[in-house]
């Protein structure tokens, strides 16, 4: 376990923004921590790196504890903020300059550094251009290669997508899952987007006021137990209150024009069959239900 | 720490606000000479042996003299130095990006500090040297042993004066959010220093202890006494009373009394040793101001979240 948290409460004045949260997460993989906006993301990140105390509860980065020891955990963790910020007015070249000097890198080996990671994100050559001229995008994948210059074992990005088009936020995914491979990193990556990360996440944990409500792989969370979806035409009333009664239905919408959208359980496929026929209508779609990042908050809420 | 102080020393000296105001203060150390040397001009005999002190505290009428430009608009200077040096971070975001690195939180605030210090003993080394070299131009004989001497404390003196308005920008920086109401409190603060204080202590001598046409002499020094106390609050005052007994030689005190009976004590000037003598509780009070600005802002920053949303 990289890292390893447990019972973790954050007391902001009198909000509890977490309140006994647990987290692991195994060396090598990429997990997401999802969850809508102030469900306690950021500060779950703050309190592994040390720049904050939890009220209570214990944690363990790569076997420091980043209470007692927040140097330590912050020479092997890597960070990118949500809103990263550069000084402006010094170039690219610059800014990772001033990382790797406070990192004590050498400055030979600092040199190598600098120039693998602003190439690895694509940006050698505007290397020595003012940061005030990037764009957004640009300025994200600057902060990665300020994670890079550390060689850390562990990356936590917080939301690396926010406020990028899709286009770059897929390449900015695609550009973390290759530095994983390449550099042997664990990455821990928030997000309130759960279909823009999906794809690269090993494991996710879903995080609502302070609580992780759900963990595990992404298929697990999104298909398993979700049933399916169903699309019927030519039905008449009486097959909508067929379908009402049965146990196996979860709902039943009517959508006009004799077309009504049954989701049901995973198992009752063949019995949806026998009574679509029965009644004379067919079915025009049946899928797998996927669901939203919402869905899987309201399913968990209700449990 | 050192990395953190180079890269603040190397910012200080780029930036523009930086070379606009050493060039004002450059143009008032030509004039100071100008005014000095013309000074001396007008009654050598009287000046003495300290000519070159003379090129920092001459003033004609309009043009106020080096000392008490340095003491009026020095703290613009430093204060620019230190307004937005937490609170920038803050809405730059790079305070998250910085802290997450192995560094000491305290490493950051004490490295800006020291970088600002060492910005002004740059700029008011520089401009003291600049205006003896002038002064050796237009005086024409070399300066001796205890002017340079007098001129290094000077320097050191005006150094610390400066550094609390560096603690007061850095503080205002760390207690606002804004830089936008930092550097209004900033200048607030300035303005009340340097011009609301010495008219508050007029105002509350004259009431505690009113001069007539038939006061007496222990009246006039009650009143003047007051009006010191009052204004001994503000560092400008305790400024160029501590420098003032460095400047002149024959200085012994701002009171009253050492008006009233200058024409009766000789006016020979004294030791070096007995005119830092005479400015040293100044002195004291000025550095106790520096500390205790420079740890509440040590203090709160160090307990401050550093959530940036």
């Amino acid at each position: 376990m990289i890292v390893e948290a447990k019972g973790l409460r954050k007391r902001y004045n009198t909000v509890w923004a977490l309140d006994g949260l647990d987290l692991s997460v195994q060396e090598g993989e990429i997990y997401g921590l999802l969850g809508p906006n102030g469900s306690g993301k950021t500060t779950t990140i703050l309190i592994l790196l040390g720049l904050t105390e939890p009220t209570e509860g214990t944690v363990r980065v790569c076997g420091y504890d980043p209470v007692r020891e927040p140097l330590a955990v912050k020479r092997v963790v890597g960070y990118l903020p949500e809103k990263v910020g550069f000084y402006e007015e010094l170039s690219a070249w610059e800014n990772l300059r001033l990382i790797t000097r406070l990192n004590g890198i050498p400055e030979p080996e600092a040199k190598r550094r600098i120039g693998e990671a602003l190439e690895q994100v694509g940006l050698a050559e505007v290397a020595r251009r003012p940061v005030a001229t990037f764009s957004h995008g640009m300025r994200q994948r600057l902060g990665i290669a300020d994670v890079l210059v550390k060689k850390p074992k562990l990356a936590i990005l917080d939301e690396p997508t926010s406020g990028i088009d899709p286009e770059g936020a897929a390449q900015i995914l695609e550009l973390i899952k290759r530095l994983r491979g390449e550099a042997g990193m664990t990455v821990i990556l928030s997000s309130h987007l759960l279909y823009q990360v999906q794809r690269i996440c090993d494991r996710v944990g879903i995080l609502q006021k302070g609580r992780m409500v759900a963990e595990g792989r992404v298929a697990e969370l999104t298909g398993s137990g979700a049933g399916f979806l169903a699309v019927v035409e030519k039905a008449r009333p009486e097959l909508h209150a067929r379908l009402e009664g049965e146990e196996w239905t979860l709902s039943v919408e009517d959508l006009g024009g004799g077309r009504l959208r049954v989701t049901l359980e995973e198992g009752a496929r063949e019995k949806l069959f026998e009574i679509v026929a029965e009644e004379g209508a067919i079915i025009t779609e049946l899928r797998p239900q996927v669901r939203t990042l919402e869905e899987i908050y309201l399913r968990y809420f209700q449990e | 720490m050192g990395t953190i102080f180079w890269k603040e020393l190397a910012d200080h000296l780029g930036s523009k606000r930086f070379f606009i105001l050493s060039l004002i203060i450059l143009v008032v150390a030509g004039a100071s000479v100008y005014l000095g040397v013309q000074a001396f001009g007008e009654n050598p005999e009287e000046v003495g042996e300290y000519a070159y002190l003379l090129l920092f505290t001459a003033a004609q009428s309009g043009l106020p003299s080096f000392l008490s430009f340095l003491a009026f608009f020095g703290p613009l200077l430093a204060v620019l130095l230190g307004f937005d040096a937490i609170n920038s971070e803050f809405t730059k975001g790079t305070v998250s990006r910085i802290l997450s690195q192995p560094i000491y939180r305290d490493a950051w605030i004490n490295g800006k500090f020291l970088a600002g210090l060492a910005t002004l003993g740059i700029v008011v080394l520089s401009i003291a040297l600049l205006i003896f070299g002038l002064g050796l131009f237009a005086l024409g004989f070399p300066p001796e042993g205890e002017e340079f001497g007098r001129l290094l404390l000077f320097v050191a003196v005006a150094v610390i004066y400066l550094s609390f308005w560096l603690a007061l920008g850095i503080l205002y920086s760390v207690l606002f959010r804004q830089t936008a109401s930092s550097a209004l409190a900033a200048v607030a603060t300035w303005l009340f220093f340097t011009l609301f204080l010495y008219m508050i202590a007029g105002v509350i001598a004259d009431q505690l202890a009113p001069i007539r046409a038939n006061s007496t002499a222990s009246d006039l020094l009650r009143n003047q006494n007051i009006r010191d106390f009052v204004l001994r609050f503000s560092p400008v005052a305790l400024f160029e009373e501590a420098t003032l007994p460095i400047l002149v030689p024959t200085y012994r005190g701002l009171s009253l009394l050492a008006l009233l009976t200058r024409t009766d004590v000789p006016t020979s000037p004294l030791s070096l040793g007995q005119s830092i003598l005479v400015g040293w509780p100044q002195l004291v009070g000025l550095v106790a101001l520096t500390s205790v600005c420079f740890a509440v802002a040590y203090l709160v920053f160090m307990r401050r979240e550093i959530r940036t949303s």
